[in-house]
């Protein structure tokens, strides 16, 4: 139970049209991720399928089934939101069980469910606090815990972790993959950031204005990204992008370079440039230079390096490794 | 106030201006109480002086409660604020819910039709509201009086709540959305209660002018068994004669619910302020 298919999903506001025509297709027990910049329509999407928001077309199936028309308290799916929208005036047991009270579950299941929920969260110190008495990751995992009590086929995450600290927030992903080894639950998870789209995925849709860039696993996009756009936003610090006529490369507009994939030298290498800043992060050490060949570029070195701000530096990039876009911006296999 | 942020002369000149408000304010309200416990003559001979032994006279209060039927007039002018506050709350707050939650066609037009009673005073259509009582068999009625209030409070109540429901979160009314909560739900249970402070901003606005309104008493219900307070002390207040002693404790009476109501109400005001505030 838990699959999803969505055909020719279309969303407009008015004229302005957020969905494109979305086809997409969800196994059961996957942990698929929307990723996307800001305006993209992730959230709508995600919305669409909840059934907050009617599509303007297209077709939605949730395990086969048709649910244009059902309430979004009928499709089966919980969803976890990014400001936790917990009830202010119940408690952390009233909030997880108000869904199954609503559907008219009995209180003994209600109460076995909401148990089972709370001691996998941890959450049985607090269940008799209002969410006004708790911290931001507490109040987060009660948001979880309101959806893991439904069993839905499906949980969709709109951004969950955006509201939380650095360390709360790498803390709760890990709780989120463990939630998904155990209950091997189907989840739908929208976020801008890559890095969580990266670490959680099976399988990651990009989303650009509207309209599916592509669709792969995280090493997928990373080692074949299909254009531009998906090189440009899978990988951190982003991909370098050099006119091709620059390299004498006369069939592709574009090539890409990852800056772990070029080396640097004092002595000797393909092009010759000056350091502009140097960022050590310890495990990393990150270097913008200028190149005659190329512009700017950067470029990622592991471990600690003694560069400095104007340094001259060759720069070799790993051939092996490059990406070659033509000129409608997809990539040249 | 923390130390860093605020100098002494400051600090003593905006407490100046404040006390001298207050006591501006206060003022007539003082003079109403003192005068309404002195004999007459004492009324007119010192205004400004506290009753002493010699001038106190309860003779005000005396004339109140034999003369006519004040504690009437006292529940008719309860039961039109109470009601008319109770359905401006509910009808409004349900009109401001529609207006700032669900995108329909001339959403904002409506918006604006119902915010122009906020510039159009009601009284401009008195005969044509006393014609259309008259038709329908309701003048000397309290419903009459209820109604029109109704009416008059809407404006103000939808435009102030409608911008305050704006501001619930939307990830709330779609959790309880999902949660199968029915729309009615979620605005009885999830937005009413967050939007308390509001509430009570709108009862106080709504409240007083009802309470001492004159005109539509005057108009629609001068009957004896529909009369207000406002109305009943003015048999008091005569072409010739003017009995003070009984209009200043008629007066200084008809502060008291009106005062108990507006503590109700600013309680409600400052816990809705402070609840959010320790969110």
């Amino acid at each position: 139970m838990g699959s999803l298919q969505l055909k020719s999903i279309r969303k407009a506001f008015g004229t302005h049209e957020v969905l494109k025509g979305i086809d997409l297709d969800v196994k059961d027990g996957e942990f698929v991720i929307f990723v996307g910049p800001s305006g993209c329509g992730k959230s709508t999407l995600l919305r669409v399928i909840a059934g907050l928001e009617d599509a303007t077309s297209g077709s939605i199936r949730i395990d086969g089934q048709e649910v244009a028309a059902v309430p979004p308290a009928k499709r089966g799916i919980a969803m976890v939101f990014q400001s936790y929208a917990l009830y202010p005036h119940l408690t952390v047991k009233d909030n997880m069980g108000l869904g199954l009270k609503q559907a008219g579950t009995e209180k003994a299941e209600i109460d076995r469910r909401v148990a089972k929920a709370s001691s996998m969260l941890a959450l049985d110190p607090y269940l008799a606090r209002r969410p006004a008495e708790l911290s931001g990751g507490q109040r987060q995992r009660v948001a979880i815990g309101r959806a893991i009590v439904r069993e839905p086929k499906l949980f969709l995450f709109d951004e969950p972790l955006s509201n939380l600290d650095a360390a709360l927030r790498v803390q709760t992903r890990l709780e989120i993959a463990g939630l998904h080894r155990r209950l091997k639950a189907t989840m739908i998870y929208v976020t801008h950031d890559q890095v969580e789209a990266m670490t959680l995925a099976d399988k990651i849709v990009v989303l650009n204005a509207g309209a599916i860039e592509q669709i792969g696993s995280p090493m997928d996009l990373y080692n074949k990204p299909a254009n531009i756009f998906v090189a440009g936003f899978i990988g951190s610090p982003q991909m370098n992008f050099i006119p091709a006529g620059k390299l004498g490369d006369t069939e592709a507009k574009t090539i890409g370079i990852r800056p772990e994939h070029i080396a640097l030298s004092r002595e000797s290498g393909d092009w010759k440039g000056k350091v502009i800043h140097v960022e050590h992060l310890g495990a990393d050490t990150i270097v913008y230079l200028e190149t005659e060949a190329t512009g700017l570029l950067t470029v990622r070195l592991f471990g600690e390096h003694a560069y400095k701000p104007d340094d001259v530096v060759f720069a070799t990039p790993d051939k092996a490794s490059q990406h070659r876009f033509d000129t409608g911006d997809r990539a040249i296999a | 106030m923390s130390k860093a942020r605020s100098a002494p002369l400051r600090t003593a000149l905006i407490h100046l201006a404040l006390i001298a408000y207050t006591l501006v304010a206060l003022f007539p309200v003082f003079l109403t109480l003192v005068n309404s416990f002195k004999s007459r003559n004492a009324i007119f001979r010192e205004p400004m002086a506290l009753p002493t032994p010699s001038t106190f006279s309860l003779v005000g209060y005396e004339t109140v409660l034999n003369q006519g039927d004040f504690v009437g007039y006292f529940q008719n002018s309860l039961i039109v604020t109470v009601a008319s506050i109770a359905l401006v709350l509910l009808t409004g707050a349900m009109a401001a819910f529609a207006l700032s939650e669900y995108r329909f066609r001339g959403n904002t037009l409506m918006g604006l039709y119902l915010a122009l009673g906020i510039m159009i005073p009601i009284r401009l259509g008195t005969v044509a509201i006393l014609q259309g009582m008259v038709a329908a068999g309701l003048v000397n009625t309290l419903t009459s009086l209820i109604l029109v209030y109704t009416a008059q409070g809407l404006p103000l109540a939808i435009f102030i709540l409608s911008e305050f429901m704006r501001t619930v979160s939307d990830d709330l009314k779609n959790a309880g959305r999902i949660d199968g909560l029915s729309e009615y739900a979620i605005f009885f249970r999830l937005v009413l209660p967050l939007v308390r402070p509001a509430m009570a901003t709108v009862a106080v606005f709504t409240m007083i002018p009802i309470w001492n309104d004159l005109w539509f008493p005057l108009i629609l219900a001068p009957g004896e068994d529909t009369k207000t307070v406002t109305l009943g002390v003015q048999m008091f207040i005569g072409q010739f004669v003017t009995n003070w002693n009984a209009v200043l404790s008629a007066l200084s009476l008809a502060i008291l619910p009106v005062m108990v109501l507006y503590v109700i109400f600013s309680r409600q005001l400052i816990r809705g302020i402070t609840s959010g505030a320790v969110k």
